[in-house]
């Protein structure tokens, strides 16, 4: 198992640096970091190389690599190209925004998914289960900003006679993570009014994703031997569900929620833009927009980080929980 | 249900000729029922997929013909017939230059499976090519190719096609094809491969090598057709996820530039007008029942393809 682990953890780090090498070559190649100073007239020549010299726009992409990444580590992704603001100051800010925002969704979604999962597994066929089937169809179809702009719209100001507002209060904000003057603090009060629009939509898309496949592998165990001679042997039948089959059930999920965190980063740029949520993902949007080459290469490069390192959480759990796999 | 079974000439290849008459001859009244017959049959009487395959049937054609379904042409600006609410002549309204949302949804439709469709076509043919050959060669290539898709597993996939779609441009919807392709052939790769590495070591496999069938004979005669439900079934659903993944891109305003129709850009501007709803809700629930439909064929697919399920579903 130890050499397993290390294994593993060694593995990724190739990963990483080419996945990262990759995105670097492409964004560097595709597109020209100092495209708006050429286009000033009133920049000269002189400028303009000296400008290229001090960003090793001279150098060969190769060296260029890492001299970004020496980069990277020292100065925290160093500055923007386009207006010459630290990036790291930046990025913590709306990373820990959006991280709020995923791991409670995430949490609400796991916690749900799986409860309806079981469910749906112990009463196959039954009205429940065919109406979270249905639900989780929906969900499937359903692409994120749509949801996102549908939950907006019934929670926007100027409906009234709609549900934003129970007993002369108001429950939802629609856009910003805070009031104006409210403190940035993950628990308050107004904070938890203006994410819990997105949070909703995020949970909604990745509770079809978890219910399904908690019911899957709940099924898969249920009609497994060892439940049946659990069974067999005289256990009660909620004690066979609580000990027998929801452990083993659990185990697939683990890998899911995993592979699942891409397609949820994928959600969290488009909910936030939406919500004009002050986010890492409309951050990367704005840069993107705005072709902040450098800040668009940090957002990559710490998704597919964190990306790569929930992979490799998931396959040692997996091992963990699952005795009967044996690595070589 | 055995009579039923045994009785269906219209369902498969109805046994003709000499195997027909040497059966009744030994006396046995066996109908011979190849894995494809069972399949058919089995995803005929899945009514949900054939309800989607049904809406499918309407969406894809009338997108394909959407010139001569659609009521007004989709760039057809009127300015008596601004941002109107449903009406008879403008059944899901009109937008901020007064062009029909029915006929621009029509267009859109057209758009949007375009993109579905070739996506899952190109990356279909890709993944199959490159996992047969991973698969059946192993070694090297085989390892090559593993990396080569953890690798883009690891990828944040909306965030890299977003970056894409800004850096090469994307003036039209094959250029979008291109684009998803590149990131989308991994998937069904990963899943021919996986077949592929099974199925080699097949009997059926040694006794064609044995007769002196080469290499891409075994590959693609032989093994194959074995692993078409797996295939048919991914392909169905990377529809739905590149028509989403297309929406999303558009809606972002980093996919198809107006004044081309898409779904994802009609929800965009639509997003624009939050008093006139009909522009924001028609688009979005078009995709939902787009996607739905994709999704319950993929899934009817998935049921009837299963070969380790002879049992026939009521």
């Amino acid at each position: 198992m130890i050499t397993y682990i290390i294994r593993r953890v060694l593995y990724s780090i190739p990963v990483l640096f080419v996945s990262t090498y990759l995105s670097f070559i492409f964004v560097s190649s595709a597109g020209d970091p100092l495209a708006n100073l050429r286009q000033n007239p009133k920049v000269s020549q002189n400028t303009l190389n000296l400008e290229i010299h001090k960003n090793h726009l001279d150098q060969n992409i190769f060296l260029r690599y890492f001299t970004w990444i020496w980069d990277v580590i020292q100065h925290g992704f160093g500055r923007s190209l386009l207006n010459s603001l630290e990036l790291w100051p930046q990025i913590t800010r709306t990373f820990g925004h959006t991280a709020e925002v995923v791991i409670l969704a995430e949490v609400i979604a796991i916690i749900i998914g799986c409860a309806v999962g079981m469910y749906s597994a112990i009463r196959q066929y039954s009205f429940f289960d065919y109406s979270f089937t249905t639900l989780s169809f929906l969900g499937f179809a359903m692409p994120t900003f749509f949801l996102a702009l549908i939950l907006q719209t019934l929670f926007v100001d100027q409906y009234n006679g709609s549900f934003h507002i129970l007993a002369g209060k108001r429950i939802f904000y629609t856009f910003g993570i805070n009031n104006p003057g409210a403190s940035d603090s993950w628990f308050t009060w107004d904070r938890l009014q203006h994410i819990g629009l997105p949070v909703m939509t995020l949970a909604t898309i990745s509770f079809a994703l978890y219910s399904r496949y908690m019911r899957a592998s709940m099924l898969d165990v249920i009609n497994s031997d060892y439940v049946r001679t659990a069974r067999a042997k005289g256990v009660p039948e909620w004690k066979v569900i609580i000990r027998h089959v929801v452990p083993n059930a659990l185990i697939p999920v683990v890998t899911v929620t995993a592979l699942n965190l891409g397609g949820i980063l994928g959600g969290a740029i488009v909910t936030e833009t939406v919500f004009t949520l002050d986010g890492f993902g409309s951050w990367f949007v704005e840069a993107l927009t705005n072709g902040d080459m450098y800040a668009v290469m940090s957002y990559l490069v710490i998704t597919a980080g964190i990306i790569i390192l929930f992979n490799l959480i998931a396959d040692i759990l997996y091992g963990v929980l699952d005795p009967r796999i044996r690595y070589e | 249900m055995s009579e039923s079974t045994v009785e269906q000439p219209g369902v498969g290849p109805a046994p003709t000729g000499p195997t027909a008459e040497a059966s009744a001859a030994e006396g046995l009244e066996l109908a011979v029922r190849s894995q494809w017959s069972y399949a058919r049959s089995r995803f005929f009487r899945h009514r949900l997929a054939l309800m989607g395959l049904f809406g499918l049937a309407v969406i894809f054609l009338s997108g394909a013909f959407a010139h001569w379904v659609a009521p007004f042409p989709y760039d057809g600006v009127g300015f008596t017939t601004i941002l109107k609410p449903p009406s008879w002549t403008h059944l899901f309204g009109t937008d901020e230059l007064g062009r029909d949302e029915l006929s621009r949804i029509i267009y859109g439709i057209r758009t949007s499976t375009e993109v579905g469709v070739f996506v899952a076509l190109a990356s279909t043919v890709i993944g199959v090519i490159l996992g047969a050959i991973a698969g059946y060669y192993g070694s090297w290539i085989d390892n090559l190719l593993m990396r080569l898709t953890d690798l883009f597993l690891t990828l944040p996939f909306l965030a890299i096609l977003l970056t894409a779609a800004k850096l090469l441009g994307t003036a039209n919807q094959w250029q979008i094809v291109a684009l998803f392709t590149f990131f989308f052939w991994t998937g069904i790769a990963r899943i021919v491969r996986g077949v592929f590495l099974s199925l080699r070591e097949k009997e059926y496999v040694e006794a064609a090598k044995a007769s002196g069938a080469s290499d891409s004979r075994i590959m693609f005669r032989h093994i194959l057709p074995n692993t078409l439900g797996p295939i048919v079934v991914n392909a169905t659903l990377a529809i739905g996820t590149a028509i989403l993944t297309e929406s999303a891109l558009s809606f972002l305003g980093f996919g198809l530039k107006p004044p081309t129709a898409s779904l994802g850009l009609l929800i965009a501007n639509g997003e624009n007008f939050p008093f006139s709803w009909w522009l924001t809700i028609t688009p979005g629930l078009v995709i939902i029942l787009v996607v739905l439909c994709v999704n319950l064929v993929g899934d009817g697919l998935r049921d009837a393809l299963d070969p380790t399920q002879r049992r026939m579903r009521a």
